[in-house]
């Protein structure tokens, strides 16, 4: 491949390999030999079944765990310990309890060593970006599902990292919530294009976000199967782009590959 | 609201008034009829006539600072000591792996019985109640900043790594915050044990305090002025209690209701 310019995150033939649980238990591969690659300012979407080791590869993209064989590159380089670069949005709860919504937002400036004044006013302006103006002294057990996961938002934004991982943020949302969300997100990507490692295993959610969507095999050793460019046109409003023709189509041809995929897990599952 | 529920607010107040009034009606009744023997029960009358007294003539309030002083510094080092040995322990799996079986072996121990080694290396003055409160603090600091710690969310403390804390961050802005708030949750039971402390200890021996009065009493079978101290006490025991509860409402204020609710309930 000639490229000039390196993607913007690499996993290289990522395999994770657990120990057994018990004795009598063979080692676990969650991943094996996955790789897949976020171009600059590329909004891509892994989608698998439940189970997948979605959730692990996109930990090993952030360094929070290292993957038993195979590379992770960040513009190129090799990533050592923890990925600097990249922000992270949890799918559970990850907002410090003990903190206000404001408080919240701030910390990662705490941690980087911006003092008070400026923080505070930089996470006043996050906080009116993400629509939560008049929110900022509550704490997160005051706020509903969606405002917490603006201010999750807002807290992982803040820093500006130039790629943006996402386990399957909105999937405690409800769905009128939920496509709010998808939407506010896609408004707040397309003003600067990050690149975006996003996991999901909702199709419709994948399609009418992403530039391109990589379907995972069921675990375990899961990997990618198949690759699928999204060639909506931006900027899209996610419900009224799931009415097009193009969209269907490429839900169509998407979830003839899943559909398998999904019931191998089943059948697993039924049998575990 | 249904007719059957509780009365609220001052409504309460006065029936919790009158239900003290009755008890003390009570007490009074059996006592002056001779159902029950003047010299073992006493009379409330005379209770809280030597209690009023003790107010009056001002005698009561040398013996209470001394008390609260031992109380206040018993459960402030006890505190501190827990906390430190709870982080501590919490975050180095080898050392909390060597000392565990010692820890679980002077808990289990029952500590009032070190009063007398106190008495013997503290002397009579306040310093050996103020050892005597810090092992029962002590305890009950140490394994809720233990439980504080282990009990961090994965979740909050990936997600404070992701946004750069380092281990110095981590450890002030995420483990210490969770420790303390289960510290205090554990206020009351801390300060009832600090003063369980300071007035075991006096009672064992001392030279001034609401337990030495007790004990002074008690050696002149003077049965009044006994319940009088212990009147004393439990008034004082309930304003240290109700000053935690204030306190507690200040600092917990970030936690979810239902929990909030429940702990000022209790």
């Amino acid at each position: 491949m000639v490229r000039s310019e390196p993607p913007a995150l690499a996993l290289e033939s990522i395999t994770c390999t657990f120990p057994a649980a018990a004795r009598d238990d063979q080692p676990y591969t969650a991943v094996r030999e996955a790789s897949v690659r976020v171009g600059k300012g590329e909004f891509v979407s892994l989608i698998g079944p439940t189970g997948c080791g979605k959730s692990t590869l996109l930990n090993v993209a952030a360094g929070l765990m290292a993957p038993t064989s195979g590379s992770v590159l960040v513009e190129g380089a090799p990533l050592r310990g923890l990925n600097r670069d990249a922000g992270y949005l949890f799918q559970a709860d990850a907002l410090i309890p003990w903190r206000s919504a404001l408080d919240n937002i701030a910390a990662g400036l705490q941690f980087h060593g911006v003092d008070r004044a400026e923080r505070t006013e930089r996470a006043q302006h996050w906080l009116e970006r993400v629509g939560l103006a008049g929110f900022g002294n509550r704490y997160p057990h005051q706020l509903s599902g969606g405002m917490r996961k603006r201010v999750a938002l807002a807290q992982t934004l803040i820093l500006d990292p130039k790629i943006i991982l996402m386990d399957e943020p909105f999937s405690a949302l409800d769905a009128q919530t939920r496509e709010l969300m998808e939407n506010e997100l896609l408004e707040l990507w397309s003003s600067d294009r990050k690149s975006v490692l996003f996991i999901t295993h909702d199709l419709e959610e994948a399609i009418s976000l992403s530039d391109r969507v990589v379907v995972l095999s069921a675990g375990p050793a899961a990997g990618p199967i198949g690759e699928f460019a999204i060639d909506l046109a931006r900027p899209r409003d996610v419900s009224e782009v799931r009415m097009t023709k193009r969209f269907l189509e490429l839900h169509r041809k998407i979830w003839e590959l899943l559909k398998a995929e999904v019931l191998k897990s089943h059948v697993r599952q039924k049998h575990a | 609201m249904s007719g059957r529920s509780t009365p609220s607010g001052p409504l309460m107040i006065l029936y919790r008034l009158v239900f003290l009034l009755a008890l003390f009606a009570i007490w009074h009744a059996l006592t002056e009829s001779g159902l029950l023997p003047r010299f073992f029960f006493g009379s409330p009358l005379l209770v809280l006539e030597k209690a009023a007294r003790w107010f009056a003539s001002g005698k009561i309030y040398k013996h209470l600072a001394i008390t609260l002083l031992e109380t206040v510094l018993a459960f402030g080092c006890g505190t501190l000591l827990g906390l430190a040995t709870g982080l501590w322990l919490a975050l180095a799996p080898a050392a909390s792996s060597l000392l565990d079986p010692y820890i679980k072996g002077a808990n289990a121990m029952p500590r009032v019985i070190l009063a007398p080694i106190f008495a013997v290396w503290f002397g009579l003055g306040i310093l050996s109640k103020v050892a005597l409160g810090i092992t029962l603090v002590f305890f009950i600091v140490f394994f809720n900043v233990y439980q504080g710690v282990k009990e961090v969310s994965p979740v909050v403390l990936s997600n404070a790594r992701m946004l750069g804390a380092t281990r110095r961050d981590l450890l002030r802005h995420i483990y210490l915050p969770s420790a303390t708030s289960w510290v205090f949750s554990s206020l009351h039971t801390s300060v009832g044990m600090a003063f369980v402390g300071a007035v075991v200890g006096e009672y064992l021996g001392s030279a001034a305090g609401v337990g030495y009065l007790i004990l002074q009493a008690e050696g002149a079978f003077d049965i009044n002025t006994v319940f009088a101290g212990i009147l004393v006490l439990t008034a004082f025991a309930l304003l240290l209690d109700w000053i935690v509860t204030v306190t507690e409402r200040h600092l917990l204020r970030w936690r979810p209701t239902s929990e909030g609710a429940r702990l000022s309930n209790r």
